[in-house]
């Protein structure tokens, strides 16, 4: 059989609707960036889904790994004055 | 962290109905059963499309034609929402394909039946559809994050699908007697099978357990398969079709209906390759695969042509 390795390269898609941030998708297989939109598009925006798309080889993204999570995410875990509920508000103070 | 900790954490995001994701550590079993449901899933919407294919040219109008090829073309899209599923778990989709030629990869036995006359393209929307998204319904909760995903958009769309079978299968029942004739018999030859579709009883089921027990599936092959009896005699007797089933019969007690025997030995019969489109399905995919080769060949020369011109100029 000579179907060896015959797929094109993988992209990332990320789609806007409205005012919200682009989300990704899903990915599909492209030769390159206009294919990739037109592949992106027939796929994930048939029923108006949105329309902006954004494609992004997936060879591109950098990512964090799950075995270096508990050390990347570490400066956040003890910082709880970051969050509002940490201040105590003098009683009877309204509306803050 | 020891593997023996790895498996703890793995066992609680299962148990606090958690996702598991791509880069998650999984069992070897845990990713081998959910590459196998994808891609086995990811194959039967593109075989699918087959089936119906064999009735683009011939529709009846031309608005029937044209919701046929929308419908075709989201089956394409499913095939592909389930690929790109399955490739996070690292299997390259030339290896899916591949194993689906080599007869290694199965898909659902429904689509090695033949679509014989036009009212098949209704009982596929209606009853093979219906079949589909009651499963789908179920994996939209599946434990494997993309999974679960690919799921709820499958869902979202797939339900025009099942109401446009029953449409065309309503139509034919309000027709002439030798439509009302083609609408029974399409209901006659898919009936069963689609019933098969749910898969062996949960008794003689090897792979329901673990998978249930991983939150793989969420419901058994004959839970669901009730579930589907429930709605379709119902949607059948509305339309004035029979349900080729002489001990099909309602329980007052459990509010359910009760079929007869199915012929697991048909069943099993066209899982190993001996349906009467079996050969023909694989046949018509990897000829067309082949004779797609020098398409994907000319387009990756060509990008690799306007990437070079373009470091060219920008040097």
């Amino acid at each position: 059989m000579e179907n060896k390795n015959d797929q094109l390269p993988l992209w990332e898609v990320f789609i806007q609707k409205g005012g919200s941030p682009f989300k990704h998708e899903g990915s599909i297989h492209a030769s390159d960036k206009n294919m990739a939109l037109q592949n992106a598009r027939d796929i994930y925006t048939r029923r108006g889904e949105g329309r902006l798309i954004w494609v992004v080889p997936s060879s591109s993204i950098a990512a964090t790994t799950v075995e270096e999570e508990a050390e990347f995410f570490d400066p956040a875990d003890d910082k709880i004055y970051r969050h509002p509920t940490f201040y105590k508000m003098p009683e009877g103070a309204k509306n803050i | 962290m020891t593997e023996e900790e790895k498996l703890k954490r793995f066992n609680a995001l299962i148990e606090q109905d958690e996702k598991i994701e791509p880069k998650d550590w999984m069992p070897d079993a845990y990713r081998k059963t959910v590459l196998r449901q994808m891609t086995q899933h990811a194959h039967s919407e593109v075989i699918g499309m087959q089936p119906e294919g064999n009735w683009v040219l011939r529709a009846p109008t031309l608005r029937a034609k044209k919701i046929l090829l929308a419908k075709i073309q989201d089956e394409g899209g499913h095939g592909l929402y389930l690929y790109s599923a399955a490739e996070t778990l690292g299997m390259d989709r030339s290896e899916m394909i591949q194993q689906l030629h080599e007869g290694k990869a199965k898909y659902s036995q429904i689509f090695n039946y033949p679509t014989l006359n036009w009212a098949d393209i209704g009982a596929i929307g209606w009853l093979v559809d219906g079949a589909a998204i009651v499963n789908q319904v179920s994996l939209q909760r599946t434990s494997y994050g993309p999974y679960s995903r690919a799921m709820v958009r499958i869902c979202k769309e797939e339900s025009f699908h099942q109401r446009q079978g029953y449409e065309i299968m309503a139509t034919m029942m309000n027709g002439t007697e030798a439509q009302k004739e083609m609408a029974q018999d399409a209901m006659n030859r898919w009936w069963w099978p689609s019933l098969m579709m749910f898969g062996p009883s949960d008794k003689d089921s090897w792979h329901t357990q673990e998978s249930m027990q991983w939150k793989i599936k969420r419901a058994s092959n004959d839970d669901l398969r009730q579930k589907f009896i429930d709605k379709t005699v119902d949607q059948a007797y509305v339309i004035g079709l029979t349900v080729p089933d002489k001990d099909l019969k309602f329980n007052e007690t459990s509010k359910h209906w009760e079929i007869g025997a199915i012929n697991w030995d048909e069943f099993w019969n066209v899982v190993k390759g001996n349906g009467l489109c079996n050969h023909k399905r694989i046949a018509h995919h990897i000829k067309y695969h082949n004779e797609g080769q020098w398409v994907r060949q000319a387009v990756l020369a060509y990008s690799e042509k306007i990437n070079a011109m373009q470091s060219a100029t920008s040097l």
